[in-house]
């Protein structure tokens, strides 16, 4: 049987096996913690802190009170040391809250399960979501209680769990699915008593038959007979939001719509994961699981970590590098970002660690373009990325716009497969912004 | 201090594959040919591509260095025009006239309009345009080891139908070649055009490889066969002749100068397929393939405008 994709797509090379096998090990932090108050998309969180303050595990150190936010809660117990600026992962400093680790771990103790979880009335897990300060793990960061309250629950058909991780080289949902099924089908069918009309979907890249067979039997023994679980082809971008609902649902939807729209919601398999601790067992979004790895690692792990620990000092719990690291990169190596400097704290979003050797690591000179329509077979949303890349480097951006320029979902695909190693995707990236910045200019007038 | 790390956007990894890489696949693709190119002309055969391959890279150079431009003969994509220039001239070319064409090819054709990825027509085909209509003798005519031969095209131009191999109307004592020959090469025509099968182990190569479709040469081939036989010709062995296997394998699938898309290709393949047809049925020239190409060249942007891909999530 031919499993379901989407139309275009790239096959890069997986490079799972480097952690697929590595049970996921704590790490229990030593020096100082950093928690940037930017780890969500939507409004910026505000340090609810003051220098010298005790905290304790799963206590508010950054909130704010805006619809679109998430707080920020404190991994260890210990000392504020700081609240200032910090340099974090995306490269800027940014207003950081700087704990120093007393290494008792002392919990908030008004952290416990919500009473009554299995029979209240549904609407108080997203109260609970909220405070437990889940956002979506899968990278973009956008916060679940928000998600999880379209303007009508019963127009919601599918209730996605997104465990494709078509990135290459991550196992940390890979892992999650294989050591705790339990959390994650019990979380899904918490989250399915919000959505009475919805059926429960997982879908995982096929490249993972270990955590297929364990989920589906995992489903078999929990009587979960509204939730499904479906292999897919192993393609990039599989995950990809749109991608993943075209996949399991045949439907398209454009650029201004939302997954709601055709009656889909999507949760990454770790923020399912997330939302069951936060409800049953008390516990907030403090720790993540994050895949250390790369040619230039001594010994690649997957390592639940709680937030605000340093880059550097999970480089050196895997015995640091083996080799000089050209890049070290926060993410998978098609979508993540590059760190400046090994002194950024672990966030919400950092699924991966990447560190890749010169050998590995993309630095190629840039060609003129040879008209060959890899990128054009590559692009998953159907757009025409030699054109679009024209049409930036012109600063055309009313053509930007008139082609189709806004959907681009920022994949990488058409660059991986680029032959004359143009840098589309970095020119769409300037483009999108430029464009939108155009728009709202205009708007304001 | 510590070395400092490289920052950049995103994809931090790359298909192994690059321009230089698959110019080089195609020169492998065209060994074969030129082989069977050597072995059938002789030695001044292989002398006539090395002329144009040298030819055409030293064009390259000189005029990238005359226009202050960034040097990029390493891509090895003017050695391509180069050797697909040769494999389209006859065995017994004056060497000065090959290198006229080269330097029409490289500097005219491609660099006039900008360069690799920039022109509009194919550059070895634009320059042998260039070649027939300045020297139509010297372009056609075949002598091997001072016979002159005439090509299958052109016998069966003169001939009209065949009966039992032997055509009517032409001279007196001349043959079809036998589609063995023709098959395997052993007839009148251009360098490395003669050999079916050494272009379609090239084909082969270029295909394991993901450098070209299958689209565009299959859609090609086939459809001058059944236009061919339809105008009553005798189709199958049409096909074998002439320049349609290396125009169709080499040529027209050349990235510029072909449509982006599948959908487009087929488009392409199809209007290439019926303009060599009509060519070679009710045209004046003999062989159609070079011709049919060029015209579908500079259809290819208005194809790709009415083949773009849908985007997602925009109506079917």
């Amino acid at each position: 049987m031919r499993l379901p994709s989407f139309c275009g797509g790239i096959h890069p090379p997986q490079n799972k096996e480097l952690t697929v096998n590595k049970e996921i090990e704590n790490y229990l932090p030593t020096g100082e913690l950093v928690f940037p108050m930017a780890q969500n998309i939507g409004a910026l969180n505000e340090p609810v802190v003051k220098k010298g303050d005790t905290v304790l595990v799963g206590q508010k150190i950054g909130n704010n009170n805006a619809f679109v936010s998430a707080p920020i809660l404190s991994s260890v117990s210990g000392t504020v040391k700081d609240v200032g600026m910090r340099l974090t992962s995306c490269g800027m400093l940014e207003t950081c809250v700087v704990i120093e680790n007393d290494e008792k771990y002392e919990k908030d103790l008004s952290w416990i399960p919500l009473p009554n979880y299995e029979n209240n009335d549904p609407k108080e897990y997203i109260a609970r979501i909220r405070e437990a300060g889940i956002v979506g793990y899968g990278g973009a960061t956008f916060p679940t209680a928000v998600k999880l309250t379209p303007p009508d629950p019963k127009c919601i058909k599918w209730l996605i769990v997104n465990a494709a991780e078509c990135e290459p080289y991550l196992n940390c949902d890979n892992r999650l699915m294989i050591e705790e099924p339990g959390k994650i089908v019990k979380g899904l069918k918490l989250l399915m008593r919000l959505f009475p009309e919805a059926v429960g979907v997982i879908g995982i890249e096929s490249n993972k038959p270990e955590a297929i067979a364990v989920m589906k039997e995992e489903l078999k023994k929990q009587n979960a007979f509204k939730i499904s679980l479906q292999p897919l082809v192993v393609k990039y971008p599989q995950g990809a939001e749109k991608m993943l609902i075209e996949a399991l649902t045949k439907q398209e939807y454009v650029m201004t719509a939302l997954p709601a729209d055709v009656g889909c919601l999507v949760l990454n398999v770790r923020t399912v994961h997330q939302i069951y601790e936060a409800i049953a067992e008390g516990l907030p979004s403090t720790t993540r699981v994050v895949t250390v790895t790369g040619d230039a690692i001594v010994n690649p792990k997957n390592i639940r970590v709680p937030l605000g620990t340093s880059v550097r000092e999970l480089i050196e719990f895997c015995g640091g590098f083996k080799e000089e690291p050209a890049k070290i990169i926060s993410g998978g190596p098609m979508m993540g970002i590059t760190l400046r400097s090994m002194e950024v704290p672990v966030v919400k979003g950092t699924s991966g660690i990447l560190a890749l050797t010169k050998k590995s690591a993309h630095l190629k000179e840039e060609f003129a373009c040879i008209r060959c329509g890899r990128c054009v077979e590559a692009c998953p949303m159907g757009l025409l990325p030699n054109t679009l890349n024209k049409v930036v480097l012109l600063r055309d951006y009313v053509a930007f716009e008139e082609t189709g320029g806004l959907n681009c979902i920022e994949c990488g695909s058409c660059s991986y497969v680029c032959p004359a190693n143009r840098h589309l995707t970095q020119t769409f990236r300037d483009g999108k912004v430029t464009v939108m910045a155009i728009n709202r200019k205009a708007a304001g007038k | 201090m510590e070395k400092l790390l490289t920052v950049s956007s995103s994809p931090h990894i790359h298909a192994d594959q690059d321009t230089q890489k698959v110019m080089l696949w195609v020169l492998a693709a065209l060994v074969p040919s030129g082989l069977a190119g050597v072995y059938f002309f002789g030695m001044r055969a292989f002398v006539l591509m090395l002329v144009c391959v040298i030819t055409c890279h030293l064009s390259e150079f000189v005029w990238q260095k005359l226009a202050k431009q960034k040097i990029t003969i390493n891509d090895c994509s003017a050695a391509v025009t180069g050797l697909l220039l040769a494999y389209n001239l006859p065995p017994s070319m004056e060497y000065w006239k090959a290198i006229i064409g080269c330097i029409f090819a490289i500097i005219v054709v491609k660099q006039f309009f900008g360069g690799i990825g920039c022109n509009i027509v194919n550059p070895a085909l634009a320059g042998r345009a260039m070649m027939v209509v300045s020297w139509p003798v010297a372009m056609t005519t075949w002598t091997i080891d001072g016979v002159s031969k005439a090509t299958p095209l052109a016998l069966l131009k003169l001939g009209g139908e065949t009966v039992g191999g032997v055509s009517m109307g032409m001279p007196l004592g001349t043959k079809l070649p036998l589609l063995y020959d023709l098959f395997i090469g052993n007839v009148a025509g251009c360098v490395g055009e003669t050999s079916a099968l050494a272009l379609l182990i090239g084909f082969a190569i270029l295909l394991y490889k993901g450098i070209i479709k299958w689209q565009i040469p299959v859609v090609y081939i086939v459809t001058v066969g059944i236009l061919t036989a339809i105008f009553g010709r005798p189709g199958f062995y049409e096909i074998f002749a002439g320049g349609l296997f290396i125009g169709a394998i080499f040529m027209a699938t050349d990235y510029t100068t072909s449509p982006m898309t599948t959908k487009g290709q087929v488009i392409f393949a199809l209007g290439c397929g019926l303009i060599t047809a009509l060519i070679r049925t009710f045209g004046g020239y003999p062989g159609g393939v070079s011709f049919s190409i060029l015209i579908m060249n500079v259809t290819v942007p208005l194809i790709d405008k009415f083949t773009q891909p849908r985007i997602f999530g925009e109506a079917k």
